[in-house]
């Protein structure tokens, strides 16, 4: 132990108890949140590549159909309404826990879970309606790069959904506990990424797919 | 948790989010507008297309931001600091990977096209 405190401070033992308390003082509480975050950010370098692959393969279309033919707008602004309001009513789940309003938070999880899987709905009738006119991930370098990116989103999505009902049970079976509390904050992170992502996703892949 | 109100405090006060109807409805309503706005652009054909390329890459620009700030409640003092250390490094990183690639496989490209790479020089030898 002395040994260590040498290491540590090369001074006397009082001034390695003083050091100690001020880092701890100074150590983030939430420290799960932090966690989680430099999660989100790991998660963000993924899209990244994968945006990067779509960036460079975007345009190679080996003859095959092209985004501006694909694509139909109206039915990504309505996906785009979907997870956007999703992101709202997730708020106010966050408002309605701090609040300590147990049936309330739960209300809204549901909204976000319906508006969240309608948004899936949409995505599955898309790339369905895709691969049957031919036009699948292995048709061409645009469509892979395309399948993989917004199929990324969509399991996130889908993995967010499983979480959200997970969550709705547990706050149930215990109410808003701190833990409960503290997980209900880690998905509203999540959630509020994926939002985050698909501003990129229409933008870069639907918006400017379809211009020439 | 919720005894702590003052963000700014001696020693024990630690930045906690407090989550605000006001927040989410102004993050809520930017975004819409910020979202509605580009796919306008495209949709109805208003801009030039070099142009609506960068306008739209704008509008998800301030997008991103206004997210962050009302519904991710990211500023420089959340998680004393550590959050926006960890995003900056994200950032270098996403422009690093994002950049390099699309320079690299361009220039990889153009020197890939028909008469121009091996073939040409070994022509002329």
């Amino acid at each position: 132990m002395s040994e260590l405190n040498a290491n540590i401070t090369g001074g006397s033992v009082a001034d390695d108890v003083s050091g100690r308390y001020i880092v701890r003082e100074h150590h983030p509480e939430q420290g799960t949140l932090l966690g989680f975050w430099l999660y989100l950010m790991s998660d963000c370098l993924i899209f990244a590549s994968l945006f990067a692959t779509y960036a460079v393969q975007g345009r190679s279309y080996a003859g095959g159909p092209t985004g501006a033919e694909l694509f139909e707008l109206p039915l990504i602004a309505l996906n785009t309404a979907f997870l956007l309001v999703s992101s709202l009513t997730f708020g106010f789940a966050m408002i309605a826990a701090q609040a300590k309003n147990l049936a309330k938070t739960r209300m809204w999880l549901v909204v976000t879970g319906i508006l969240g899987l309608a948004f899936l709905c949409v995505e599955i009738y898309e790339f369905q309606h895709l691969i049957h006119m031919g036009a699948g991930p292995q048709r061409s370098g645009f469509l892979t790069a395309f399948f993989a990116l917004v199929g990324t989103h969509g399991l996130h999505v889908t993995f967010g959904i499983i979480w959200l009902v997970t969550l709705f049970f547990q706050l149930g079976k215990h109410g808003l506990t701190p833990e409960n509390f503290r997980r209900l904050s880690c998905l509203s992170l999540f959630w509020h990424f994926l939002d985050l992502i698909w501003i990129f996703v229409f933008t870069f892949v639907y918006l400017m797919g379809v211009l020439p | 948790m919720s005894d702590h109100h003052n963000d700014h405090g001696h020693g024990h006060d630690v930045y906690v989010t407090h989550y605000s109807t006001k927040d989410y409805i102004t993050g809520f309503v930017l975004a819409a507008i910020l979202t509605i706005i580009p796919f306008w652009l495209v949709m109805g054909n208003v801009l030039p297309p070099d142009t609506t390329r960068w306008v739209v890459l704008g509008f998800a620009a301030v997008q991103l931001i206004v997210q962050m700030v009302y519904f991710l409640h990211l500023s420089s003092k959340s998680e004393g600091g550590w959050n926006m250390m960890a995003l900056i490094l994200t950032v270098v990183i996403l422009v690093i990977v994002m950049s390099g690639s699309i320079w690299v496989m361009h220039h990889m490209n153009t020197n890939m096209m028909p008469g121009m790479g091996p073939t040409n020089t070994h022509d002329m030898t």
